[in-house]
């Protein structure tokens, strides 16, 4: 990208199961507050325009963003919201600013899972006509991709296991985690099926939380911060809509929205270049496959990449080191906390769960069963 | 903006309440045809996709997911963008920012609603708190009988005001081919149709219509290449009222409000004094009689109060001096996802000359475009037969 745009604040919550302390809005102005006190902006006075994240039908409100109008700056102002994963807001954000309509972007996510059934949610984002009456819902249709991805390549219930040890790790490490208890791989492998091949510790437990971020031109970036992140690239992608109309076990969209990405950002052969990725693993199984759609490594090596080490904290390509989405990150928020964990990162403000000399980042966020939508951001120091 | 956005072509389905032959998919996917058809461009040269609706209207989480056979996205980039009615403009303005920023250079827009497959009286009821307004909940048609109550204990206006602008609608609805209440009404039949909340009768609201619309922008080199009639997008702004501005339908009120501010930004922008003398048609989004009215007032068209003179004196007719939704409007048509957006396109067609039977009968060179949804929200876009003025 010839022009740029910067992170120049980011602010969480803490996860956790259930806040019953707060409304939706209230949760939105936890992180509102904190991300403008901590950069020294005013909404008034330095926000130009305000992107939210969320969906009606989590927050049970019919045009869910009324709820927040007023805690996001939207009152006689410009707000809209992605209804779609919280990484979206980055990219539609940034686009905002590169189109010189904008200069400073305020994003927040949000959404309480303990306030309505998943299930029901997620089975309501089947079609109507075909799909919907058969009971599906995101952890079903989960199944069906980890068990078509780990019969295709010989996948172990193990290396599956592995991502959700990693996980847990990195959570204890990180403030901001709801779930950082210890666990072992036969503690993983011990725990109840849900939908096989998945069990419990396998799939992201729900969470209330919010994440805030505040984007930049380059001009308003080195006024506010001394460690702005620029946003190098962006791609987004659509597969199908029917499962049977693909083959769960590859990712064309991430693959395509991972090279759009990569080409802006003159990542010419990851890993290379790359020194950590944040990504939405709803399931333990999917940090694999996204990682062979990243191109971090060839179709079928995932189970590889854990075993080697490589993507643990201490690795050479660290992957979630914020502990990801299986240790408690909300719907909709997952892709901002993303984005946030990864600028943090590369700001070197992430603390115990710091990687050393963090320069560049490739965050993923999706939208939608089995990963239908993609978006994949790369940010970095220079 | 970076980069000057035309819109380079467009296209909508034929409305009505009934849409038995088509599920949401197939629906949009005839609007999309005919913005490529149009265009002449094919779906391979789309950069993005974008999409909106009313979310969940229709029972179905992640519309722009399923959609992806119709809308012609698969394997392509985009994005679904909500912000309840007002959304149709708002995919207008974030395709707008897509080519402006310099990464996309053809970009497909999408608004649609099928709304006899939900319960929107029910679903706009959720719009209110839930804890402070929902047990109180009356969807759209008791906010605009407020309006109507305010506006004629205020100005004097009477009934007949309200009948007339819905027989106007109707009538330039007659004249359009893609309208869904082409309805042969008079003043008297508006009055004696059936009372909902008084004063709104059935025929001062809008239908509940299915439809979708889907627009193409391009960058300047593309529209100059590929199109003989670009439409300019000169202006566009955003501003939403909080919900608990609880004076809203109050017509005399001094705070300010969604519609007056947003009107005063973009014409500061464009350096419009007299909007009236500056804009050759106005495509408005009217959900209500009495809505049109108040956006005669707040555009600045006339003074306060003065807005029922206007109708009265024909001005706003197909054939006035300031004419206002030509196509029919809201009021003969409302998809709502696509309603917005239905503004826009109207509004381009009227500056291409293209808009057949309801083309108004003068030189159109520059258009007003508004969109109406939320707890009183807007999104304005100006456009203009020439890239710079």
């Amino acid at each position: 990208m010839s022009e740029r745009v910067a992170i120049v604040g980011v602010a969480q919550t803490r996860f956790s199961a259930k806040r019953a302390d707060v409304n939706y809005a209230e949760l939105a102005y936890e992180v509102i507050e904190k991300v403008l006190s901590d950069t020294g902006l005013e909404i008034e006075r330095d926000i130009d325009n305000s992107i939210s994240c969320s969906h009606d039908i989590w927050d049970g409100q019919t045009i869910s963003n009324i709820g927040i109008t007023d805690v996001i700056g939207g009152h006689l102002r410009n707000e809209e919201k992605m209804a779609m994963d919280g990484s979206t807001a980055v990219y539609y954000g940034a686009i905002g600013i590169l189109s010189s309509e904008f200069n400073c972007t305020l994003l927040m996510a949000h959404t309480k899972m303990s306030q309505t059934n998943r299930n029901i949610v997620n089975n309501d984002a089947f079609d109507p006509i075909y799909t919907r009456i058969l009971g599906f819902d995101y952890t079903s249709a989960a199944a069906l991709q980890a068990k078509r991805y780990m019969d295709r390549y010989g996948i172990t219930g193990e290396q599956t296991a592995k991502v959700v040890v990693k996980s847990r790790a990195n959570a204890a490490k990180n403030p901001y985690a709801q779930v950082k208890e210890s666990i072992t791989v036969e503690g993983v492998l011990k725990s109840p099926i849900i939908a096989a091949p998945l069990r419990e510790m396998d799939i992201a437990p729900d969470s209330d939380g919010a994440v805030a971020v505040i984007l930049a031109s380059e001009k308003r970036a080195r006024e506010i911060t001394d460690t702005p992140v620029w946003i190098r690239g962006l791609g987004t992608c659509y597969d199908a809509h029917y499962l049977g109309d693909r083959d769960l076990a590859e990712c064309m969209a991430l693959r395509k929205a991972a090279e759009r990405a990569y080409a802006m950002a003159g990542i010419g052969d990851p890993p290379k270049g790359i020194d950590l990725i944040e990504l939405g693993d709803e399931f333990s199984y999917q940090e694999l496959l996204w990682l062979e759609g990243l191109g971090i490594c060839r179709e079928g090596e995932g189970g590889k990449l854990i075993d080697s080490g490589v993507t643990a904290l201490e690795g050479a390509l660290p992957v979630n080191p914020s502990g990801g989405v299986l240790s408690g990150v909300p719907a909709n928020v997952m892709g901002l906390r993303s984005a946030a964990e990864a600028a943090l990162q590369i700001m070197g403000k992430a603390g115990e769960h710091q990687i050393p000399d963090a320069r560049t980042a490739v965050v993923q966020g999706h939208s939608g069963f089995c990963g239908q939508h993609h978006c994949v951001i790369v940010l970095a120091r220079d | 903006m970076k980069r000057n956005v035309a819109i380079v072509g467009g296209g909508q389905t034929y409305h009505a309440a009934r849409r038995h032959d088509v599920n949401q998919v197939e629906m949009v996917n005839e609007a999309v045809r005919r913005a490529l058809d149009d265009a002449e461009m094919t779906i391979d040269e789309m950069d993005a996709v974008l999409l909106g609706n009313m979310e969940f209207f229709e029972g179905t989480h992640m519309t722009d997911c399923w959609m992806v056979d119709g809308s012609g996205v698969y394997g392509r980039s985009g994005l679904k963008i909500t912000t309840g009615g007002t959304v149709g403009a708002t995919i207008v303005c974030a395709g707008a920012h897509h080519v402006a920023s310099g990464l996309f250079d053809r970009v497909l827009c999408i608004g649609f609603e099928k709304q006899e497959e939900g319960d929107t009286g029910a679903i706009l009821s959720g719009v209110a708190h839930p804890l402070y307004g929902r047990s109180m909940a009356g969807a759209a048609v008791g906010y605009f009988a407020m309006m109507g109550t305010s506006y004629m204990a205020t100005w004097g206006a009477t009934e007949e005001h309200s009948a007339m602008v819905a027989v106007k609608a109707r009538q330039n609805a007659r004249k359009n081919e893609y309208a869904h209440l082409k309805l042969d009404i008079s003043v008297q039949d508006v009055l004696n149709s059936r009372m909902l909340a008084y004063p709104i009768r059935i025929l001062d609201m809008c239908p509940a219509s299915n439809g979708a619309c889907a627009m193409i922008l391009a960058d300047e080199k593309t529209a100059r290449d590929r199109s003989k009639k670009p439409v300019w997008i000169r202006a566009m702004d955003t501003a939403h009222n909080e919900q608990f501005e609880l004076d809203w339908r109050d017509v005399t009120t001094k705070r300010k409000i969604f519609s007056r501010v947003c009107a005063e930004r973009i014409y500061k922008k464009l350096g419009v004094k007299d909007p009236a003398e500056y804009f050759d048609v106005f495509e408005i989004y009217e959900p209500a009689t009495w809505s049109e009215l108040v956006w005669y007032e707040d555009l600045g068209l006339c003074r306060p109060g003065e807005g029922f003179r206007l109708v009265e004196e024909g001005k706003t007719g197909i054939d006035g001096s300031i004419p206002v939704n030509p196509s029919g409007g809201v009021l003969s048509t409302n998809c709502i996802g696509a309603s917005a957006m239905l503004r826009v396109w109207e509004a381009a067609l009227q500056i291409r000359g293209d808009a057949g039977g309801h083309q108004v009968p003068r030189d159109v060179r520059r258009a007003l475009s508004t969109a109406y949804g939320g707890t009183n929200w807007t999104v304005m876009i100006a456009l203009s037969a020439d890239r710079d003025d």
